[in-house]
């Protein structure tokens, strides 16, 4: 058996929140004995809702919160006591891409010393020529890395990112709704340009999303998270074509599609049990 | 007589290389118990759209064209006489319900606002009608909720509380402009569901603002599709999103993931990006990145009618078609 890029054991993240002034402080699980695992080369979608506990997994995932317990390895690397260079090995095999391609470049920097940034002082080649070569993988020249970030467009921001993402050519990326925030025609190109990089690099993908057609293009798997839990996973078409979790199947019917009208329900109902409720979940 | 009647909106500004049009030459009417579908990406000038219809452009922008309401035309009005129309028998829902709620005020008190202001009721009665209209968004437990403040409530009951009092007096037009977009997938679907459902009651008309192609096939009976400024397609929404006349309309809709997914085959991404209206194309501002393009598309396109009703600006079209 291959080693998985990405294994998470019964992961637990919790915040803890104050009661108020007078009140005991209280602690919150955001995710909930959560198991995942990732073979090299696949694409997982987490799919759920906001407050669902996808972002805190992921953000767990690059190191960014401390699990309550449970175990994160990436090709077997932990950061959990991980001595200096472990930690700097672990950090180089996980990258991340976020949803902002506004908000997550630093406006002061060239596009070049955003993109050499992860490299640090790792010293495998030079870092110009690193820089170019990875604007060049996302279809970018590389005058770019002269440029400051104002001069892009969402879409070329989005690139730039990914860029940063591959200079330390990891095993995994996690990628936060990375085309949340672009245009339908950009989406498609950004897309298109993970998934060509995956195949050329072998890169395995942690792609969070609430997008449920996006997911089911890209993703080979899926798990469903709902209140810190996952509900379901299974292959993308499996899951997504054929839901099997009460949750999954609200979370598919209500994605607004063609061929289906919410306009004139009330005039045309005949099935009262389709009749629309209104109040509220949440 | 349409309820709402815009002609030859053009909105833009004078930038130091001369002027710049972000909407240009807008034509659209709305008819009474009608959702208008207004559809395009990002700086397509749909929301500026909008904003020109409810007078909420900054002063420098340069507004030229009619914009009849009810035989109106509100762009001649003095800011005073527009705000006795805005929020009473025009209002409006917005993206992101919490910048569009006071923080500092309780929810009842908001959506009684515009009871006092324009139908000059007493603060009990306001009251009383704010927490009926609280009701019929399907608050829950309206009469506590009325003291709450925005933070204490669920993205999903802001944006109820926003439509509470875009309903609020009754209005003939409501301009919704994303009013779903950054709530979640289920919540989203009630709220949708929730506004068509008031819509028809009320037999309002809705011009429904999106860059969500499902949402208005679901929802609109027209369809207007905006490109870097200008309508490049309308028509009912069924001809529109089955057979799209102009090449945007149509590469937008292959661009989509849904047609490719499962499939493994990769997305179709239309080449190249909206050029900045600074320096969009002379001609057709689509065919720098138009496969169909050719030396002809220099020429500034004129809308042709395909079918009643349905019109594209295209002028491979009248080939194409004849």
């Amino acid at each position: 058996m291959t080693l998985n890029t990405l294994e998470i054991k019964d992961l637990v993240i919790r915040y803890t929140r104050s009661g108020g002034l007078f009140s005991k402080r209280q602690v919150a699980s955001a995710v909930d004995n959560v198991s995942l695992s990732i073979a090299p080369g696949r694409t997982l979608g987490l799919v759920g809702e906001s407050g669902s506990g996808k972002s805190s997994i992921a953000r767990a995932v690059v190191g960014l919160e401390r699990p309550a317990s449970g175990s994160i390895t990436v090709e077997g690397k932990s950061l959990a006591g991980a001595t200096a260079s472990e930690l700097r090995a672990y950090r180089r095999s996980v990258q991340m891409i976020f949803q902002d391609p506004y908000g997550s470049l630093d406006p002061r920097l060239r596009i070049g010393q955003s993109i050499a940034e992860p490299l640090g002082l790792d010293p495998v080649g030079s870092p110009r020529d690193r820089v170019v070569e990875a604007l060049e993988t996302v279809g970018l020249s590389a005058e770019a890395a002269t440029k400051y970030p104002n001069e892009f467009s969402g879409g070329q921001r989005q690139r730039i990112a990914i860029a940063r993402a591959l200079i330390t050519r990891p095993a995994l990326v996690v990628a936060d709704e990375p085309v949340s925030a672009l245009d339908v025609s950009i989406q498609a190109q950004i897309l298109n340009l993970m998934k060509e990089l995956q195949q050329t690099h072998g890169l395995a993908y942690l792609f969070i999303s609430h997008d449920l057609s996006v997911v089911e293009h890209l993703c080979d798997d899926v798990a469903v998270i709902h209140h810190g839990k996952i509900v379901e996973e299974g292959t993308a078409s499996e899951v997504l074509r054929t839901p099997a979790h009460d949750y999954t199947a609200r979370l598919k019917n209500a994605v607004p599609v063609m061929g289906r009208r919410v306009r004139g329900m009330q005039q045309t109902q005949t099935a009262p049990q389709a009749v629309p409720k209104n109040e509220d979940r949440n | 007589m349409a309820l709402l009647d815009i002609r030859n909106l053009t909105v833009g500004f004078d930038g130091p290389a001369g002027r710049v049009d972000l909407v240009r030459n807008v034509n659209l009417q709305i008819r009474r118990g009608e959702i208008l579908g207004l559809l395009g990406e990002s700086g397509s000038g749909k929301s500026l759209t909008a904003m020109a219809v409810l007078g909420l452009l900054p002063s420098r922008m340069k507004i030229s064209g009619e914009i009849l309401f009810q035989g109106t035309d509100l762009l001649g009005l003095s800011e005073a006489k527009l705000c006795k129309w805005r929020g009473n028998k025009l209002a409006m829902v917005f993206q992101e319900p919490l910048t569009a709620l006071n923080p500092a005020h309780t929810i009842g008190r908001q959506v009684a606002e515009p009871l006092r202001l324009h139908k000059r009721l007493s603060r009990r009665q306001a009251h009383a009608a704010a927490v009926d209209l609280l009701a019929r968004v399907g608050l829950p437990r309206p009469a506590e909720r009325a003291g709450d403040f925005p933070h204490q409530l669920s993205g999903g009951q802001r944006q109820r509380v926003v439509i509470a009092i875009a309903l609020a007096c009754d209005p003939s037009l409501i301009i919704a402009d994303e009013p779903t977009t950054a709530l979640d997938t289920l919540v989203q679907r009630q709220i949708i569901e929730l506004l068509v459902r008031l819509v028809e009651d009320m037999d309002a008309a809705m011009v429904l603002i999106t860059h969500d192609v499902g949402l208005l096939a679901e929802t609109a009976d027209r369809v207007r599709v905006m490109y870097s400024g200008s309508i490049v397609e309308s028509g009912p929404y069924d001809r529109v999103f089955e057979g799209p006349a102009h090449p945007y309309t149509r590469m937008l809709l292959q661009a989509l993931p849904q047609g490719a997914a499962g499939t493994g085959a990769p997305l179709r991404p239309i080449p190249g990006r909206v050029p900045p209206p600074d320096c969009r194309p002379t001609g057709c501002s689509f065919r720098d990145r138009c496969p169909q393009a050719q030396a002809d598309c220099e020429r500034t396109p004129v809308p042709v009618e395909l079918e009643p009703g349905h019109e594209a600006a295209c002028l491979l079209l009248p080939q194409v078609v004849r």
